[in-house]
């Protein structure tokens, strides 16, 4: 099983809800549930039907298991909440596909909050 | 998806999609065009004359910090000829406004302007986190406030400033516009659209950041690198402009236009003659002298609410009765200081923090 190694970074104040911590580094599995659970086993994963990890994987996942509180304020549906910015590789993930935009190893994910005061 | 060329420039790589527009451009164009429609803004609406002097109200936020970039930049580029200030209030508000006031103090020093930090302890003798522990979590965003606008206005008095600039957003001026329609405030819906606004004893004040947005200003501070400070007011969760907010972050999602939409809604209405005719006039406050719609300014009414103990009187009209119903004002009660708006003297009377 391939894994990718990934870079992922808060802002905005976004870091408040992962441990104060701005920079995280992960590993994810390339193929993952299709249904987004990242809490299933590595060796039950064959019976599932599989996807290439994406962004929309990636956010169910830093919720699943870096969020300390308030998934509210990260996740809304299937999507970051509205009002938080997602770049990919210094790139608006709007022009990556957004959550379907498939992982690389190495890739830079910076999420970026825009609800706060001026 | 492959990489797509700017579509400014067909050069460089795209890196980010514009809401205004849905062009796909790279940075230094967006830099460009990000800096080009704020002066733009700015001429179309002669907001600056030579030799100004701007106060620009710096909170350590996102939008002011980039407003001081970006004014000083343009103000350099273009040769407005302005003379710059950061203008900094201090609510009381721990483990908010006491961190951003460092970033502030950095600020200063990255764009070489003078500073000035006037707080609300001294102006009136209150704190907001005092207040709120007086009345609680709900009407506190009507001190805060009232009390800073007026704040601005005496600290920009004081520095002896032609204008005061604030970073508002295309998204805060959305936001207000459907807040005023929620609550049918109708004085202010016909207001909050301006993007100067001028009384005769009051500082010109305005929003170059009127048609900018809010996502915008965040990725050019993000690839500019410049620092700022970012939590929510503590006592925000509990604010009404909240729900305006989340349904404009819905609305920008499904339509990215429908920011400068609403705006433009609200800079199109116009307001019933006879609606117009119950406005009330503007006068000045016989205590403080500040604008005011009535005899007493909003401000002069809430702190007389909060040394009375009946903090809301300046809130509800029933309240207000009670309290009219104890008698006048007691002679040992704190005052707000009369207020002299800025005489045209070139020589600022006081000393700046540099």
């Amino acid at each position: 099983m391939t894994t990718i190694s990934l870079r992922i970074e808060f802002g905005g104040g976004l870091e408040l809800l992962f441990s104060n911590e701005k920079r995280h580094t992960l590993t994810l599995p390339s193929m993952v549930s299709f249904d987004n659970n990242s809490k299933i086993s590595a060796d039950a994963l064959s019976g599932v039907n599989l996807k290439p990890a994406d962004v929309e994987y990636l956010v169910f996942y830093l919720r699943d298991h870096l969020l300390q509180e308030r998934p509210e304020l990260f996740i809304e549906g299937k999507t970051v909440r509205p009002g938080i910015l997602v770049l990919i590789n210094d790139t608006d993930w709007e022009l990556e596909g957004e959550g379907e935009y498939v992982l690389q190893n190495n890739d830079e994910i910076v999420f970026i909050s825009t609800l706060h005061g001026g | 998806m492959p990489p797509k060329t700017c579509a400014l420039c067909e050069n460089a790589k795209a890196i980010l999609k514009r809401p205004k527009t849905g062009q796909q451009i790279c940075k230094d164009c967006f830099f460009h065009v990000f800096e080009t429609e704020v002066h733009n803004t700015i001429t179309q609406a002669n907001l600056f004359a030579r030799g100004d002097r701007v106060a620009i109200g710096a909170s350590g936020g996102k939008d002011s910090t980039v407003l001081a970039y970006v004014l000083k930049t343009l103000n350099e580029r273009y040769h407005y000829g302005l003379h710059l200030f950061l203008l900094s209030i201090d609510e009381g508000i721990t483990g908010y406004r006491d961190d951003s006031l460092e970033t502030v103090k950095r600020n200063q020093q990255q764009y070489d302007m003078p500073l000035k930090i006037l707080s609300y302890d001294e102006l009136y003798g209150w704190t907001m986190d005092r207040i709120v522990s007086q009345i609680g979590k709900k009407n506190n965003c009507t001190f805060c406030g009232v009390f800073r606008r007026q704040a601005l206005d005496r600290g920009a008095a004081v520095l002896n400033v032609d204008h005061i600039v604030t970073g508002h957003n295309a998204d805060d001026i959305a936001e207000t516009v459907l807040m005023n329609i929620m609550r049918g405030d109708i004085a202010r819906l016909g207001r909050c659209t301006s993007i100067v606004t001028q009384g005769e004893d009051t500082i010109k004040r305005s929003k170059p950041f009127k048609y900018a947005y809010e996502k915008e200003i965040v990725m050019y501070a993000y690839f500019k690198k410049l620092d700022y400070f970012s939590t929510e007011c503590i006592y925000s969760p509990d604010a009404y402009r909240g729900h305006a907010r989340t349904f404009l972050k819905d609305l920008e999602a499904a339509r990215p236009s429908a920011i400068v939409d609403i705006i433009h809604s609200g800079e199109a209405f116009e307001i019933r003659e006879e609606i117009k005719a119950t406005q009330k006039i503007q006068q000045t406050c016989k205590r403080c002298g500040y604008m005011s719609s009535n005899d007493l300014c909003k401000a002069c009414t809430l702190l007389e609410g909060l040394e009375r103990g009946m903090a809301s009187s300046g809130i509800t009209d029933r309240a207000r009765k009670k309290l009219d119903a104890e008698g006048p004002l007691p002679e040992n009660l704190r005052t707000i200081p009369f207020y002299q708006p800025p005489s045209g003297n070139p020589n600022p009377t006081i000393t700046i923090e540099s």
